[in-house]
This record gives structure tokens, sequence and C-alpha cells, in this order.
């Protein structure tokens, strides 16, 4: 274990000082703002814009529509970066660059567009039926390509012999990121370099999309993100903004910042796709799954950004042992913006499914649901047919989480001490539950290639340089122990450089919990060449063998009691300068990495009002070797938080009639308040994955989010005895299934 | 206080975080811009411009308000406190070294509203209960969702933790 163990994050002093600097706070002189137009209509035909009035207005330095942008080809050419077929309320028709956000709400609203409305369908579950209207003119039907297909062994006639079965149909919703930091970046020419100041999580990517955009060798671009205010899969790919304030500061000549606003983030920007999984389960009279079956439909909106890979079909192939598996998955477009992956994409969706079901089938049998799931283990990734990297790890998370929760001794953290005694209707109404979902997903594993420096300075600091970014989750603290860990130097003599593709160090883009397994390794491996190369410097200059050097951290020591600091050896290494190279590992091809977690969780439902209060959560994910132990509990609770909103209160409304969505703010999109918080405990695995790299860290980013939302629908329906099987669990839901179902 | 031709003054006089400053401002321009583009004060940020989240939050004459719903020109002889002011140079605020010991962050985008909403329920409550604590902080959002933490940092900050250990380890 690294002797870094709980400390503080390296730029925590910036950012509670408010001096940690985000792409939103770059001001430069001569700096213009920049705002979108934006269709107020789900789809029509703009036959024209009329930019004249907005021209004419003092301080308007340019206004471009598709006719002035010319062609611009995006989101895979299915659309242009300015639009004159509109798909979805909020796609983008022009854009304007003026002297202040004033001035550039002014000029929007002189814009008069001329546009036709055509036949809209918002809703995906009705994207397929024979009368809805195509979103895109020409195509077939709704559906994106063909049904995604997978099937081993025979489900059918495994069905047809099972013990039991269950049946059912589950949906979630379209669940918008809202990173507080909207999308957005200031864009301006440095000489013959455009510079970017972008709230990404992939500087690399983004800086080849503006170069292509733009027609530029990458040579010529630099993206830059110092820190990022939240982004949870939103900001893994180049969106329209940040190419149009780069043409736009290419056409005015002045730096451009374009920052969405709220509304547009809500509307443009990404968000995880709505749902319908049907499942079928068949297990033995012991409760071992014989067959699994999952129909899905999955909602992409009208375009596909490329990093939206949303694989609900997952959790069904690979969770569980079974011989019988077969997923179809339809994916349908509709008038609404593109979706984009979040926080597990399609794990978090499928997973709620699949632990419902499990859970139905735990109760069909009379089978406590960690028992049951310890019966239907795996250690094979079934659908490669290889070997786990670490094949115990589920089972270690179930049995941490268990332990943790209490669940063996009944699970009530305080039975009833909510409700006051002497008050009888009370104790009635208010039902107390517990809840058990497990979890397995792809991430987690590293995503070569990825490069480091480590070098040390004269006056005995060491700098660390990286391509990778920091999106919130502490990789320039994680790293930073890495290398004092390596090198065995104190953290604080330790700076991390990244967030700046003119580092010139590849690193990919942070997302897949990729970033510790892929960037930690090539670090660690970089401290470790300038640590070998400090001692033989120190060798050296002491006139000794190296085996005979003793290094505290500050000083080189000889058995004969002669000592050398480390900046007199720096020094006297002149004009030599020890810099190691690092590059992150790739896991062997012989094992499949995967990574894990289980969720235990505590309600108490009040059958008279609705209200389902999450008493606490209990998370054991698998993430390999810890780093830094308050770092993940932040992870873990983070994510677990984010888990309660999806349970319980996060969903896009739309108006399907007009087309048009009702909660597009953070007024009426209920992400969770301190209020809707729990007590959240980090049951903490830390089982190193030798096999995954040689420091056997994954990553733990996603994990915490997977199986929370069926850890709390499962212990609802163990408080009340109801089953709902639709996302967000609402009061309003709850209440229609106790009026719908016998009194509970 | 100058008044421009449309009689709204076209300067106010504000005292921002020690300092006072006379800055130029039109009848619409709202605080949180003033202190951000103006001033230069980016710690404030704006990302809802509707008063949901909480991340533009300052003091204005002691009280917590959304600087993205005050008019500047409302400001005329304020006293505005933002998270720049909080530090005494490197000595940071006993709220500032409980956030950074409970790690009541992670992107920090809503970090400096968190904790001027934190201060100033500790300023009126030094030993504000966690009923207190999560009723004053209802209205900063955390989409990362450090809540948990950001009461440890609360409590941890509150004389409340003087009280149990003898000293507050946050200061």
């Amino acid at each position: 274990m690294l002797r870094e163990a709980g400390r503080p994050r390296v730029d925590a002093v910036a950012k509670v000082t408010g001096r940690a600097r985000y792409a939103a706070d770059v001001h430069v002189a001569g700096q213009l703002e920049a705002g979108l137009l934006r269709s107020r209509r789900p789809h029509a035909t703009v036959r024209s814009i009329d930019v004249a009035a907005a021209r004419r207005l003092p301080g308007v330095h340019a206004v471009l529509t598709a006719a002035e942008l010319g062609e611009m080809s995006w989101y895979d050419g299915q659309s242009s970066m300015l639009t004159d077929v509109a798909r979805f309320t909020g796609d983008e028709l022009a854009v304007v660059a003026a002297e202040s956000h004033a001035i550039v709400d002014e000029a929007l609203a002189l814009l008069h567009v001329d546009d036709e409305p055509l036949g809209h369908v918002t809703d995906p579950f009705a994207a397929l039926d024979p009368d809805a209207p195509l979103v895109h003119d020409g195509e077939q039907s709704n559906q994106l390509g063909d049904t995604d297909r997978y099937q081993r062994g025979d489900v059918d006639a495994a069905l047809a012999v099972a013990d039991v079965t269950v049946t059912a149909t589950y949906t979630t919703p379209a669940q918008i990121h809202h990173a507080l930091e909207s999308h957005g970046a200031m864009a301006m020419w440095d000489g013959q370099m455009l510079t970017a100041y972008v709230s990404t999580q992939s500087i690399h990517d983004v800086r080849d999309g503006l170069a292509e955009a733009l027609h530029l060798p990458v040579s010529r671009v630099r993206v830059i993100t110092e820190h990022m205010g939240g982004g949870f899969g939103a900001k893994q790919v180049v969106w329209k903004p940040t190419v149009l304030a780069a043409v736009l500061a290419t056409r005015t000549g002045r730096p451009v910042r374009l920052l969405l606003d709220r509304h547009g983030e809500a509307l443009a920007a990404g968000h995880r796709n709505a749902t319908r999984q049907t499942v079928r389960l068949g297990a033995d009279a012991d409760g071992r799954l014989v067959a699994i079956d999952a129909d899905l439909l999955v909602g992409a909106g009208a375009y596909t950004v490329g990093g939206e890979s949303s694989a609900v079909e997952g959790p069904y192939q690979y969770l569980y042992r079974c011989a019988n598996v077969r997923t179809a998955k339809a994916t349908v477009r509709t008038n609404h913006g593109p979706a984009v992956a979040f926080r597990a994409p399609g794990y978090v969706e499928g997973t709620f499914a699949l632990e419902s079901a499990i859970d139905e089938l735990a109760v069909a049998l009379a089978i406590d649901p960690i028992e049951l799931r310890r019966r239907n283990l795996t250690n094979v990734d079934q659908v490669d047919d290889k070997p786990l990297s670490s094949p115990d790890a589920l089972a270690t998370c179930l049995r941490r989480a268990a332990e943790t929760f209490g669940w063996d001794d009944g699970g009530d953290s305080d039975s009833d001490s909510d409700t006051d005694p002497g008050d009888n209707d009370a104790a009635a109404r208010r039902r107390r539950g517990r809840g058990f979902a497990a979890h397995d997903w792809v991430g987690g594993k590293s995503h070569p290639p990825a490069f480091a420096h480590v070098a040390l300075t004269p006056d005995g600091s060491v700098q660390v340089v990286t391509g990778t970014q920091d999106i919130g989750t502490g990789t320039r603290t994680v790293l930073a122990a890495v290398a004092a860990d390596a090198l065995g130097i104190d953290v604080e003599r330790i700076t991390v450089a990244l967030g700046d593709t003119a580092h010139g160090l590849h690193a990919p883009v942070s997302a897949g919990s990729s970033t510790v397994p892929t960037m930690a390794p090539a670090v660690h491996a970089a401290a470790v060449e300038a640590h070998d190369a400090l001692l033989d410097a120190a060798a050296e200059h002491l006139g000794v063998g190296v085996a005979d050097v003793k290094w505290t951290g500050t000083t080189f020591h000889h058995p004969d009691g002669t000592a050398a600091e480390l900046v007199d050896v720096l020094a006297a290494i002149e004009p030599r300068r020890i810099i190691g190279f690092g590059r992150a590992e790739d896991a062997s091809a012989d094992v499949s990495v995967r990574t894990f977690g289980a969720v235990c969780a505590e309600v108490v439902v009040d059958v008279d009002t609705g209200e389902i209060t999450v008493v606490r959560v209990v998370c054991a994910p698998d993430c390999g070797r810890l780093i830094n132990s308050l770092l993940a509990e932040s992870q873990v609770i983070g994510g677990v938080t984010q888990g309660l909103g999806f349970a319980l209160s996060e969903h896009e409304v739309i108006d399907h009639r007009l087309g048009i969505v009702l909660n597009a703010n953070l007024e009426d999109y209920l992400v969770p308040t301190m209020a809707d918080r729990c007590e959240i405990v980090h049951a903490a695995v830390n089982r190193p994955d030798e096999a995954a790299n040689s420091l056997g860290n994954k990553g733990l980013g996603e994990l915490p989010m997977i199986a929370v939302a069926p850890a709390i629908a499962n212990a609802i329906y163990d408080a009340v005895g109801l089953r709902i099987r639709d996302l967000p669990i609402t009061r309003r839901r709850l209440l229609d299934a106790v009026a719908a179902g016998a009194t509970p | 206080m100058n008044a421009s031709c449309n009689g709204y003054p076209d300067h106010v006089l504000v005292d921002v975080n020690g300092r006072v400053r006379e800055v130029e401002v039109s009848d619409t321009d709202m605080l949180v811009d003033t202190l951000r583009e103006r001033l230069g004060l980016t710690g404030v940020k704006q990302p809802c411009a509707m008063g949901n989240c909480g991340a533009c939050t300052v003091r204005l004459d002691g009280a917590t308000v959304y600087s993205c719903l005050v008019l500047t020109i409302e400001c005329e002889r304020a006293t505005i406190a933002t998270i720049e002011g909080l530090a005494d140079g490197d000595h940071l605020d006993p709220v500032q070294s409980a956030f950074i010991a409970a790690d009541a962050l992670q992107c920090g985008f809503c970090t400096p509203g968190q904790i001027l909403s934190v201060r100033a329920i500790l300023d009126e409550t030094p030993d504000a209960t966690d009923e207190q604590l999560i009723h004053g902080l209802t209205g900063n959002l955390c989409r990362c969702g450090a809540y948990q933490h950001i009461l440890d940092a609360a409590r941890l900050a509150s004389t409340r933790s003087l009280d149990e250990d003898g000293a507050n380890d946050a200061a």
C-alpha cells in the first residue's frame, strides 16, 4: 500500500480559494462572447433566417447560419454544424459573436427564422410505430442500423424446462448529465497556433477534431483543460461549441468564448439513453440460472456523436454464469438531442433491469437474494471465453457489502427509530426494507497508448508530465502519489503537469474508468527509471557501488558514513538531467479484465405519502489496488449520490405532442440535493488485480453508480411488497402502485 | 452615484473583499457578471443563471445571495464578500481547511459557493446541528455528489468538533 493513502488532493487549495481556473474562467483582452440560436421546433425545414437586423447591431462581429458557414459536416455526416433541417428542439441554427453577452442575446433575439414544421416523434417507445414520422427523411424506419443480436446456447429450450421463470418489462429514462460547468470553449489564435481552452475529458480527441474541422495540421492546434467542472461522460467527444468558437475566432480575428447556457446544456449536450427492457429469466429449483433472454430498446436521439456506446446488453451476457443467453437490442432515433455516454453507459440501465429481475426470481424461489447470486457467480468471461483477471472479485464484493451492511443480521441500521413509538399510525405506514444488487462493468482497464515523463529539477523538485486531464476525479493527486512512492520522495516536492496538448505526450480520453489503470503504471515506470538513474548518479558522486547507497528521500548515505544531499547530487551531474520515461501497459491477452461491485440499500417507505427515504447505502466496488482511500471514498459517495438521482428523481419530461422538453433547467430537473443524501459507506475491497497491470490498478469512477437503482428498487419491494419497474421511482409512481395493488 | 441619461446610475461604489471599488454598470448587469467579467473574480461561477444551483453564491452585507439574481445597480455602497476574500493571505479560513481535510469536493466548480454557505451558517450558528446545516446547504447543488463530505466538512468547521475533540481539527 502506498504511504500517501488518505492524503488530500494536491489541487485542493486552488479549488477552495476560487483560484482553480476552468475554461469558462479564461478571459483575455479583446475577447468576444458568442451564443447559439436553437430550433424552437422538434423537426422543421428552415427556409431562411433573416440576419440583417442582428448584423447591424453595434458590437456584433459575426452572425453565421448554415448558408454563411458553408458545408461543415457534423454528427458523422448525419447533419451540419449549423443546420437548415432541425431534427430536435435545440438543434443549432445560427451563432453570433459580439462584444458582450448582452449584445449576443440582443442579436439572437433579432434573428428571424422562417421555418416549416415537419412531423416529429420524441418518444423512443413510439419511434418504431408504423405511423411514426421519420427523423431522417429517406430512411426506411427510425431504427438505427440492424438489431444487435447475441446468442449462446438454446434459450427457448432452456426456458421450456426451467423450474421457475420470471418475465417483466422495465424502463429507464433519459438522464441528463448536468455538469455544473457547461460545455464550451474559449478559442484564440496565438500566432500560427489555434489555442483552445476547453471543458473536455479528452484534450487529444478535441485537438484532433478541431484540426480536422478547420483543415489544420494537429501541430497547429493546442487544447488546454486546466480544471473541468464535471463531465460524467458528456465531455468525452468534441462538441459543436468548441469548433464554432474556433471558427468564429478565425473569422473575426478575435478570441471568442462560446459556452452553452443551462438550457442548451440540457437539450443538446448529451444524455443517458432511455431504455425499455423486457427480461425473461429461467432457473432450476436451486436457483441456478438456465436462461437469460433480454429484448432491449434504446433511444439514441436524432444523431449519434460517437461516444454513446450504450451496452445495455452487457450485464445480461457477462454478470452471471448461464449457458443459454440471448439479447436483442434495437436502437432508435427520435427528434431529441443526441445521447452520449453517461457514467457506465448501458450498464447502469441494464443492471437496473437484470438485478430487479434477479430479485423477482429470489422472491419466487424464496432464496436469500445474495445467496441466489452466489450460486450464479462465474470466473469466466463467457462472451470471449477467457478467464477473468480477478475471478473471485465479485464474490469478494458480495461478502464485503453484506458484512458491512450487516445483511445476515437483518440489516436494519436502527429499527423504527424514525417513528414515534406512541404514534401507531405513523409506525404502520412507514415500512422499512433492504435491497441488494450486484454488477460488473466492461471498463476499469488500461487504454494504451499513453506516456509519462518524470523529471528532477536542480532544486530537488520533481515534475510529472503526462497528456491526460484531471476531470475532477483527482488524477493529479493520484499520479503525484504514484511518483512519490516510486521515487521515495515526499509528495510535496512533486508537481503534475497535465491537461495541455503542448506537452506532447499522448494520453487517451478520461472515460471508461481507464485513467488510473492507464496513467498510474506509466508514471510509475517513469518514476522508477528516474529513481534508478538518480541512485546511479549518487553512487558516482559518492564514489561507491550503487548497491551500497541508502536513499532517505532527501539524502544519500554510504555505509562508511559519508552522505550527499539530493540537490548536491543533482548539481554534480549538471548539465545532465534525470528524466525517466514510462508508457502505459496493456493487460495480458489471455485474460479478461473487468470490474465489479455490490450494493446494499436500506429504505423507509411511507405508503400514505409515497415518500421514500433512503437511510443508507453500502457500496463495495472492486477497483483493484486502492491508491488514495480518501479520494476513493469521494468517488463512491459521488457515484452513489448520482445513483440516488437516477433511482428516485431524475428524468427528462417531454411534451410528446409538442416535442419539447419541459424541464430543461436545474429548477424542474431534479438532481439530488443535500437534503436527498443518505449515509453512504464505502466497503473498500482493495484487491490488487496483478493481471490487469503491474500495479494491480483498475478504475473506480463509474462503478459506484451502477447497482444503486436496483438495490433501492429491491429495498422498496422488501418494504412494501410493490415492484416498481419504471425509473425514477417517484412518489407518484409509488402511490399509483399502492392504489393499483392490494393495500400493502 | 452617477446617473446616466436614462436615470439609472452608470457606476456603483461597492466594497468587494475589503476593497472599495467603483464599477461601471448598465441597468441590466447582474452581480455575477460584474464580479466575473469586470472584477475578474472568477471563483464566482455561473452555471444556471436562474437561481437554481448556488454556485454563484456570494455574501451581500453578510447574507448569502445568488449573485445571478442580484442586479449590480442594487449594490450601491454594499459590502460583498467572495471566495477570493475568505482566506487571510496564505492562512485559510477553517471552513476551507475543513473542505480540504474532508475532501468535500471533486471537480470543485460548486465549491466556492458551498464554502461561503457553510461560512454564513456557522457565522450565525457556530454549533449548527446537522439539520440546520442540511437545511442551509440545500440551495447549493453539487453534481459530483460530494454532499456527505461537505456535511462532514461543515461539522468539522463548527464548534461541535471543538466540543467533541477539545480542539478544532480544521483550524
